[in-house]
Formats: structure tokens, C-alpha cells, sequence
């Protein structure tokens, strides 16, 4: 299966996020493709045993930031990718991400270069899987 | 059709000289997947008794699909389905027979439901009800609770005592139970990894009051938790300056961790004045902030007796 979501309950990522999340991932990943179509809102709540309007919610934000477009008549699809965010959008998520990395990098004892390193090393190895571009 | 399928205002019920539920205002929207919580004896069922006219409230009024509570007629109560906790059922009737005998009640009985949920929860239609094990009673009330269809289901702890496949059962007929998209469950549970799958707004009750009525998205993002942390061993400071909306506190070596509910630009201006050497926010966790509404653990001092959430502020005024 392209695409598998699991949640978790009790933590601290509510549900509605954590599936947010693993579509990103997923795409990243190159496990799923543009044009590729997602479970059905109501399949998808009945397998993960979630309230349907929580899947609802995630597919819609999904929408809103241009990871998928609903196809009137047959559903969710993952789009093709293009850039939504406005410039200072996007260098403030980016910001915010740098920020949390190096600080729970540096907690973790890394130096400066290993982490450069790191972040290389993962870059080339998702840009391979397709996820890059 | 109303937007709202449960409203109470100012409800309040005494039982001698005890507050039972104190000047509750409660509103449930339709389509609603609505968690009660509170702790056992914080006046959950007494409520759920009084929105079903089978109690009298002392003061205030609870109105059901648009209608008095106390003035609820037969047709209206053919519309609610209602599982109590203790699942009343004929003991000497078997699986089949109560479903049966109870279809005659319901012009709406839908009885591939009630086959479905029997089915789901592998009961044999052949056997008694009276030797039925706690998971299988709740199976067949809940078949007989869905079967006519209720707009409006209200579960009295459902989940209590059901094992790990009953209680996944029971989830599944929740579930199955949205698809239609009027229809509307509100149930009390302690088990709250099911809350946070199955629930979209949630009412907390503590002590008989209500502390906190809203969608489920709002509560998670009122309640914070910060992680303020202090260099080497220092120990944080042992007073805390009042903050509000603080709903728990924990210190240990070189840290202090502060559960917040509704914490704005003040709240960090005056976490600053503690000093620490870093402070980091992150959602609570759902059973943290619950916890911390119903202020059962930790610095008792520290709660808060008056929190409102903003959405419970705007179904007062």
C-alpha cells in the first residue's frame, strides 16, 4: 500500500495534525504520487476508527494549502506540486523548522558540522526517493 | 429543524442539602459527536436524567430536539435513544425476543440494524439476556438503542466494563452511526483515548459545574503546556506568581512544567520574570489537560476555579 496512516491517541499532536502530517510525509517520501487518489474521508475514519469529520478536516487543510485537490465525483487527489506560500511565508516556516532542528540537535550534543552533515545526508537521501525536485 | 438538539439554561438539581449540577448551560449542536466528561460522581448522570424529563431539574431548564425536557411526548422520546449505564434489558427474554418485543415500541425499527449490531458484537440470537456477560448486555442494548434510528443518541458511559473487542465494536457503531449527517451522539466515557477518536466538542463537568463546552480542536489549542527550563540543578522558584488560567504545575531538577489553559502574551511576559534559561511551548496532551480541568493531581493551589473557555463565555452571555 502507497499510502499508510496510522494515528496514535494520547499524544500531543492532536489527530486531525498527525494525518496532516503523514500525507506531507508520504509525498515527501515519493510513497505517493501527483495525480494518485486518497481514501474516501468516510473509508478512511472507518478503517483508523476516527470520526469522519476529523478526516474531513485534515483533507480540507490539505486542500486549502495545495497538497490535494478534491475532484468533484471522484474524491481527494494528491496535487501537482507548485509553491502556495507567498516568499516571507516561506521563509518563516522554514525559520521555524531550522530553529526547532538545531535546538534539539545541539540538546542532543551535536556539533555545528555534524549536524550540516546530517542535514545533507537527508537531503540526498529523499531527494533520490523522488521527493526533491 | 433547530441547529441545537440539546440546550440547558442555568440547569441545577439539589438532592437535599447537595448540588448535584450547578447552573449548568450546555448547548449540543446537531450532527455532534459530543464527549461528557467529568469524574465519576461530578453529576454527569443526573444531568442525563434531567435532559430525559425522568428527573426534575430544582432550577433552570433542559430542552431535548427543541422541546421541554419535562414535557418530552411519547413521538419525541421514539426519536431519542438512550442507553443507561446499568443496560436494563428482560433477563428472561432471549437475544431475539428482546428485539421483538421492543420493535413493537418503535414505528421507525430498523431491524437490519438491530442484526448488524447483534452480528458485530457475535451474539447468539438464541440465547438469554440474563446470561449474557457485561460486553454482550452492552452489545444488545446498543442494538436496541440504534435499531429505531434516533436522531439523537444520548450513551451513559457506554465503554464501562467492555472488553477490548466490545469496546471497539461499540466504537465502530459510533462510527457507523455518522453516516448519517443529522444525527447526533452524546455520551459520557472515562476512556478517553475513545474521546479523542470518536468526539468533535466536548463539555467538561467538575463538581457539578461546567468548566468547559466546545469543539474538540478548541479545547486542545487553549491548553498548553510550557517547559520552562533552569540551568544545571538550580531549582525552580518555589512560588509562583498567579498566572492565569494555570491549570497544573510540576517542578523537578532544572525544570518546571505548566499546563495553561488559554495562555496569550502576557502569560509568556510573565513566565520570563521566572528566569529560566529557555521556554518551551508545545501542545498538551489530551489526558494532561483534562486532568488538569478536573484538578485531581499536583498543586492543588494552582487551579483555577473559574476557567472559561471562550466558546463557553459566548453561550453564556
Amino acid at each position: 500500500m502507497p499510502l499508510t496512516i496510522s494515528i496514535l491517541t494520547g499524544s500531543n499532536v492532536s489527530i486531525y495534525q498527525q494525518i496532516v502530517d503523514q500525507v506531507c510525509a508520504a509525498i515527501v517520501a515519493g510513497r505517493i504520487a501527483p495525480d494518485e487518489p486518497l481514501p474516501s474521508v468516510r473509508s478512511l475514519a472507518e478503517e483508523l476508527l476516527i470520526n469522519p469529520n476529523t478526516v474531513g478536516k485534515a483533507y480540507g487543510e490539505l486542500v486549502r494549502e495545495g497538497v490535494l485537490e478534491s475532484r468533484p465525483g471522484r474524491g481527494m487527489f494528491i496535487s501537482k506540486r507548485r509553491q502556495i506560500y507567498t516568499r516571507a511565508e516561506r521563509a518563516r516556516r522554514i525559520d521555524q523548522a531550522v530553529t526547532s532542528l538545531v535546538s534539539q540537535a545541539f540538546m542532543l550534543g551535536f556539533t555545528a558540522e555534524e549536524i550540516v552533515e546530517e542535514v545533507a545526508k537527508k537531503t540526498t537521501e529523499l531527494a533520490s526517493n523522488g521527493g526533491g525536485s | 429543524m433547530t441547529e441545537t438538539v440539546i440546550e440547558t439554561r442555568g440547569l441545577t438539581r439539589y438532592f437535599g442539602n447537595r448540588k448535584a449540577v450547578d447552573g449548568m448551560t450546555l448547548v449540543v449542536p446537531r450532527g455532534s459527536v459530543f464527549a461528557f466528561l467529568g469524574r465519576n460522581g461530578s453529576g454527569k448522570t443526573t444531568t442525563i436524567r434531567m435532559l430525559l424529563g425522568l428527573l426534575e431539574p430544582t432550577r433552570g431548564s433542559a430542552s431535548v430536539l427543541g422541546v421541554d425536557s419535562q414535557r418530552l411526548s411519547p413521538e419525541m422520546r421514539a426519536r431519542i435513544g438512550y442507553m443507561s449505564e446499568s443496560h436494563t434489558l428482560y433477563n428472561w427474554l432471549t437475544v431475539r425476543q428482546c428485539g421483538e418485543y421492543q420493535s413493537r415500541f418503535y414505528p421507525r425499527w430498523n431491524e437490519k440494524i438491530f442484526q448488524a449490531v447483534v452480528g458485530h458484537f457475535q451474539l447468539d440470537p438464541r440465547t438469554k439476556a440474563g446470561s449474557l456477560s457485561r460486553g454482550e448486555r452492552a452489545g444488545l442494548s446498543l442494538a436496541i438503542t440504534l435499531a429505531p434510528e434516533p436522531e439523537l443518541l444520548i450513551l451513559d458511559d457506554p465503554a464501562l466494563g467492555l472488553d477490548p473487542v466490545a469496546r471497539r465494536s461499540l466504537l465502530e457503531s459510533m462510527i457507523y452511526v455518522t453516516r448519517g449527517a443529522d444525527r447526533t451522539i452524546f455520551f459520557s466515557s472515562h476512556l478517553l483515548e475513545d474521546v479523542e477518536r470518536v468526539a468533535d466538542h466536548l463539555a467538561i463537568l467538575d463538581r457539578s459545574v461546567l468548566r468547559a463546552c466546545c469543539p474538540m480542536e478548541s479545547f486542545r489549542a487553549h491548553v498548553q503546556q510550557f517547559l520552562l527550563r533552569y540551568a544545571g540543578n538550580t531549582v525552580p522558584p518555589a512560588q509562583l506568581p498567579s498566572i492565569r488560567g494555570l491549570l497544573h504545575a510540576r517542578r523537578s531538577m532544572g525544570e518546571l512544567r505548566l499546563t495553561i489553559a488559554g495562555a496569550n502574551s502576557d502569560t509568556h511576559q510573565l513566565l520570563r520574570t521566572l528566569a529560566p534559561t529557555s521556554i518551551e511551548e508545545a501542545p498538551a496532551r489530551f489526558e494532561e489537560a483534562l486532568v488538569g480541568y478536573l484538578g485531581n493531581r499536583g498543586e492543588r493551589g494552582f487551579f483555577l476555579e473559574d476557567t472559561t473557555l471562550l466558546e463557553t463565555a459566548g453561550a453564556r452571555s
